[in-house]
């Protein structure tokens, strides 16, 4: 692959909203990514298998819990430091990002929220240092966009829980040490279960043949009459809007990240656009392309306006899951159509693992859809300002 | 051992560089500022100091208060503590002079310069701060190992090297070498959130005479078209170097 050249575009001076903190924390993962990840990340995707050697390093930029409070490992960082460091490492891979969102947002984060102080000081130290590495199983086969109406289940047997079903698409699951379970009770509510690799009858089987998010491991989580110690069900809160509170705060970190893919991709266009000859010119000289590279700057820009403003209302604690949803489902699809976009610029080169952009397409196809799909990031909108419910 | 680093905020090598007001100043709009990488080779080298033989490392840089985000790096990283003298850095001899002041009031035994700094590359504050404080100087140093009182330092010379002895308190001009670029640190988290509590003491400068004045700056002219010629085409070389660019 080729040298990593990034560099970071800021058109409307966005920087200056930004604290000095915020921009130290963003360096240091952006130094970090070009030093530890663009030259490793090519060669992963390309034999699909996670690089576990980045697991320290992502723990020491701080990736994993950068907002769980400092006694508990985490960095005790604001919400915009989050998704400056998910910006980053999409910047490198969304593969990557995957792996930190889901430790951070979809594992650390329901542990503090819902988890027992003895789950919190047993866990989240290890996650935060990457130690343990945690999934998040929610999605079943059967119940992809519908999760309430899931069958995973468990059975109070006295002095444990019996857990039975099984979940699809679940990130980090082949190697992970603790998943973060949810499963309905025999009265039909939806509880988190902290389910520990081990653990008799539960099972990981890798899902193979992708061709998104390569150099992320997803897999299977199958429970054949797993028994449940019973201080590990997390016992702060239950129901689907549990499960719903971790989406939201991985929702928002993507709402970042895929600003990093998408910068990766307009910047490797933009530096081709002008280095490329053809017809005696660089190619940036021919309207066409710069109607592609000049609609491409304003989209990021504006992305990054409403990351920014919707970090700022997270930081407030006062962002709604609507409003999570429609910078999830805006940004996503503005990288995704700055992938395409960019990959034609580059012409026959676009479409190899010299440059990372073909990569970047590739990997959004996973981030549009999941954390919820485009189509129902537009439903929530849709029902948030109609008030009209239009999933069923 | 006591050591200080001196740091200078300068910007990012791939910064597009433009002068405002009439050529005369430098535009930062835009511009992204780092530790300039002479002294990031020195900071890195200070660091191993502290970890290996117990030293202390202080930073200073004389600027105002924008230099702060380039200080926290180096805190970051790892420094103990900073000082910012809090005037802007014009000449060579002001920025040399301002140095000493705090570096005889910390009895340092060893100061780390940066053999130059890479935005105006003036290259003589090391030199002056040594004469001012009456410490030994090595310039251009690429490898610096300290024994007690002593140090021994390799220094670059035309065309190879030279290794020198010097008693401390010594000042030096480090580079590229005292450390390579794979050694350089990128701040942790732990590091960054140690950083928020180190000292960063503010001091009102001493007033150093400014004996220099940037009059304007000027950008290298914009490079021409590039002409080909064949080699079996001599003669229109000779005829392009005669007629056109009229250098025979
Ligand atoms: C690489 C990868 C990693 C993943 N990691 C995890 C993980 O770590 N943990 C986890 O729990 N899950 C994970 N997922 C699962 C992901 O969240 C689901 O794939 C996603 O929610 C969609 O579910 P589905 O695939 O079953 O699609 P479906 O729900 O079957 O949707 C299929 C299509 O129908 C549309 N659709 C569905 N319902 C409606 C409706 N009411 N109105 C209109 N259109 C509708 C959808 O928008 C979509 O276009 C991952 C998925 C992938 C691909």
């Amino acid at each position: 692959m080729k040298p990593d050249l990034f560099e970071a575009p800021d058109y409307y001076n966005l920087d200056d909203l930004l604290t000095e903190e915020h921009k130290l924390v963003r360096t240091a993962a952006r130094d970090w990514v070009k030093r530890d990840v663009s030259p490793i990340i090519e060669e992963a995707a390309q034999k699909a298998e996670f690089p576990k050697k980045i697991i320290k390093g992502l723990a020491e930029i701080g990736a994993f819990g950068p907002y769980i409070p400092e006694e508990y490992g985490g960095a005790g960082l604001d919400q915009i430091s989050y998704g400056l460091i998910m910006q980053e490492i999409e910047r490198g891979d969304s593969g990557v990002r995957s792996t930190a969102s889901v430790q951070s947002s979809l594992v650390m984060y329901p542990i503090y929220k819902f988890g027992s102080e003895a789950q919190r000081k047993k866990f989240l130290p290890k996650l935060a240092s990457g130690e343990f590495i945690g999934c998040f199983g929610l999605t079943e086969p059967d119940h992809g966009s519908n999760p309430g109406g899931m069958v995973t289940n468990f059975k109070n047997k006295g002095d444990h829980y019996l857990l039975n079903g099984a979940k699809m698409w679940i990130s980090n699951a082949p190697f992970a040490d603790v998943a973060v379970v949810w499963a309905k009770d025999e009265s039909g509510r939806i509880h988190g279960l902290l389910v520990e690799r081990g653990m008799e009858g539960f099972s990981t089987p890798t899902t193979h043949n992708k061709w998104s998010l390569r150099a992320s491991a997803t897999g299977e989580l199958i429970f054949d009459n797993v028994k449940i110690p019973k201080e590990n069900l997390l016992p702060n809160k239950s129901g689907l809007g549990a499960p719903l509170m971790c989406l939201d705060s991985a929702r928002f970190g993507i709402a970042w990240g895929a600003i990093g893919a998408a910068m990766d991709c307009y910047d490797t266009a933009l530096r081709y656009a002008k280095e490329r000859h053809q017809f005696g010119k660089p190619i940036g000289a021919f309207q066409l392309q710069q109607k592609k590279l000049a609609e491409m700057i304003t989209e990021i820009t504006k992305a990054q306006l409403l990351a920014w403003r919707l970090g700022s209302l997270r930081n407030e604690d006062k962002a709604t899951s609507s409003q999570i949803s429609m910078a999830k489902r805006n940004n996503v699809e503005m990288a995704l159509k700055i992938a395409r976009e960019s990959r034609q610029i580059l012409g026959g080169m676009g479409i190899t693992g010299e440059y990372s952009i073909m990569r970047h397409m590739m990997n959004l196809e996973s981030v549009v859809t999941y954390e919820g799909t485009h189509d129902i990031h537009l439903l929530i909108t849709g029902m948030d300002i109609t008030g009209l419910n239009a999933f069923k | 051992m006591k050591i200080l680093v001196c740091i200078s905020h300068v910007p990012d090598t791939t910064s597009k560089i433009n002068f405002t007001d009439n050529d005369t100043k430098f535009d930062t709009n835009g511009v992204q500022f780092v530790i300039n990488p002479n002294d990031e080779f020195g900071l890195t080298r200070a660091m191993w100091f502290k970890e290996k033989q117990g030293a202390t490392v202080d930073i200073i840089n004389v600027g105002g208060p924008e230099t702060e985000p380039t200080l926290r790096k180096a805190l970051a990283i790892g420094a103990d503590s900073a000082i910012r003298i809090n005037t802007e850095a014009l000449d060579g001899y002001q920025v040399a002079k301002e140095l000493s002041a705090v570096a005889k009031e910390g009895n340092y035994d060893l100061i780390i310069a940066g053999r130059e700094s890479i935005d105006y590359n003036g290259g003589m504050v090391p030199g002056m701060l040594a004469n001012l404080i009456g410490a030994s100087f090595v310039n251009t140093c690429i490898s610096l190992e300290v024994d007690g009182e002593t140090a021994t330092a390799i220094r670059e010379i035309d065309g190879g090297k030279e290794t020198v002895s010097a008693k401390l308190p010594l000042v030096i001009g480090g580079q590229k070498g005292l450390v390579e670029e794979s050694d350089l640190r990128i701040p942790n988290m732990r590091g960054i959130m140690m950083a928020r509590k180190k000292p960063l003491e503010v001091k009102e400068p001493q007033g150093a005479e400014i004996e220099t004045k940037a009059v304007s700056f000027e950008k290298p002219a914009p490079k021409g078209e590039v002409k080909l010629v064949s080699p079996d085409n001599l003669d229109e070389l000779i005829n392009l170097l005669h007629n056109e660019a009229k250098v025979i």
